[in-house]
């Protein structure tokens, strides 16, 4: 069974916005800075009218791993991890779940699309190759 | 610039992997032996500082704090200090430093104590953050429920941009992990001595990719302890001053393992380009390198970040037998964690004053008198250069 996070004023939109298929970035209003982790101030400019936006769901392998190395009992190895590049949120990146690929097969500057995997009141945002 | 405190001891425990020892005998040990090297007794010493503090994060990660260690061995002190978000596993030996310099001790006992061999079992392995755990929070909470739950995970990402972006391959890895196993050799406190070659490297199994076995460390039991003192105490030790020539903890980016713009770099590279600002030494006045290893492909970040090389030049300045035992610039001297075992850093500094003391015996590096020691990896760093006058 895998951790699942604890749900706080500053993450919660990003981990139930799978609820309607959406993948909830926080940003700054006054700046427009991306925020990622979400903050309830912004990093940048300290305003903190923060708000959630939903983003294409898109982006680009920036880097990877296959791990092959079962960290649990009951864990399927391999599987793939991926440091994803987002659309619509400018420097910000996600570690990414890799689903529905060979693990071997995910590579820098290949585009994903994110779907989300529902465990009691979190959705996790995974991600598959876009093509 | 100098700092007005030295490293005076250094001490290490019979380190092992599933010792079954209690840490605190580990740490008694080590605090024996480098009380012995500094030629100081138990009433010397006036402070001491640790990383993390007592830690249950992940299994014998920690057993020992502060107050443990005081209470135990019956100390009293003027000045004690745990420190789980300084720069590295280093910030109690940096801490110590500003604390001798500035009067508030004279001699401080700094240790790090691990137990994570014993306390590995089929459910629970070492170095899992959080794992049976029902809710996680902090970087860990963006990481490890995407079952990225190790750091083999996370500096397999890194390794694999970094080979992507500058042609590395396995091999260059090979050579860094073949090179301290013959550098072990020597080192009879090694937990692994036996020789390895490039084809059982190669042939180990993978872990995360492109990371095999034997770029990983070694989980132990064991503790190390280093005596900081101050400089005008540290002439009544038994042994010369390692002074403490300049410290680096900058850190520019987020305290997370995938955030920051360009992973082919990482926190060292901050507290590295600090340091030099402190110093009117050069990396060519470095004899001996203790390098943070807890997978190798953090060697070749490490000596980027201090300069040793270029950018993306590692790979050939690692291929050219720079860093293996007879090279220019040695790294991890007495094997490093990948065959020494993890001490979380300690242990390779520990390894950098043996140096310095002329005490490597077959693998000591001739007239080694300036040391280079980087510890941590992805956002946690924090640099040093010690020098023997």
């Amino acid at each position: 069974m895998r951790p699942l996070p604890e749900l706080t004023p500053e993450n919660t939109v990003f981990w139930t916005g799978g609820a309607e298929g959406r993948l909830m970035i926080a940003f700054c209003t006054d700046c427009a800075h991306a925020i990622h982790p979400p903050q309830l101030v912004c990093p940048k400019c300290w305003s903190e009218a923060v708000e959630f936006k939903a983003v294409p769901g898109t982006g680009t392998v920036y880097t990877c791993t296959v791990n092959h190395q079962p960290w649990m009992p009951d864990m399927p190895v391999p599987f793939a991890l991926a440091v994803v590049d987002l659309d619509g949120a400018p420097g910000v990146r996600v570690t990414a779940e890799v689903v529905n690929a060979d693990p071997d097969s995910v590579a820098i500057g290949q585009t994903m699309k994110v779907g989300f995997l529902n465990i009691d009141d979190v959705w996790f945002p995974r991600w598959e190759p876009a093509q | 610039m100098t700092l007005n405190a030295a490293i005076t001891g250094v001490g290490m425990s019979d380190i092992g992997r599933k010792t079954n020892r209690p840490a605190i005998l580990h740490l008694a040990e080590a605090a024996r032996r480098a009380l012995d090297s500094a030629g100081l007794t138990k009433d010397d010493i006036d402070g001491i500082s640790t990383y993390p503090g007592k830690a249950d994060n992940s299994p014998g990660m920690s057993p020992l704090g502060t107050g443990e260690v005081r209470n135990a061995l019956g100390l009293k002190t003027r000045w004690h200090s745990a420190v789980p978000d300084g720069p590295s596993q280093m910030a109690p030996i940096q801490v110590a430093a500003m604390a001798v310099a500035t009067g508030q001790a004279r001699h401080v006992l700094c240790f790090r104590a691990l137990t994570e061999s014993s306390s590995q079992t089929a459910t629970r392995r070492a170095s899992i953050p959080g794992a049976g755990r029902a809710r996680l929070g902090g970087w860990y909470s963006y990481l490890v429920p995407a079952n990225a739950m190790s750091a083999s995970n996370w500096a397999g990402w890194m390794a694999t941009r970094y080979f992507h972006e500058y042609g590395m391959t396995r091999e260059h890895l090979g050579l860094v992990a073949t090179g301290q196993r013959a550098f072990a050799q020597h080192n009879p406190a090694a937990v692994m001595r036996t020789p390895l070659t490039m084809e059982d490297y190669l042939g180990a199994r993978m872990i995360s990719s492109p990371l095999g076995l034997f770029d990983c460390d070694v989980p132990i039991d064991g503790a190390c302890v280093v005596i900081v003192s101050a400089a005008d105490a540290a002439k009544d030790c038994a042994q010369a001053p390692l002074t403490i020539e300049a410290m680096g903890a900058a850190l520019g980016s987020q305290e997370t393992w995938d955030q920051r713009a360009d992973l082919t770099t990482m926190g060292a590279h901050d507290a590295c380009a600090d340091l030099w600002t402190r110093t009117d030494l050069k990396p060519a006045d470095v004899d001996v390198l203790a390098l943070y290893d807890g997978f190798s492909i953090f060697v070749p970040y490490w000596l980027e970040a201090f300069g040793f090389c270029g950018h993306g030049e590692a790979k050939d300045f690692i291929a050219e037998g720079n860093i293996g035992p007879g090279g220019r610039f040695p790294v991890n001297t007495g094997g490093g964690q990948l065959s020494g075992g993890r001490l979380h850093g300690f242990g390779l500094l520990h390894e950098a004053c043996t140096q310095l003391w002329g005490q490597g015996g077959g693998r000591q590096v001739a007239d080694a008198r300036v040391a280079a020691c980087g510890m941590g990896g992805g956002f946690i760093a924090g640099s040093m250069l010690i020098r023997r006058d």
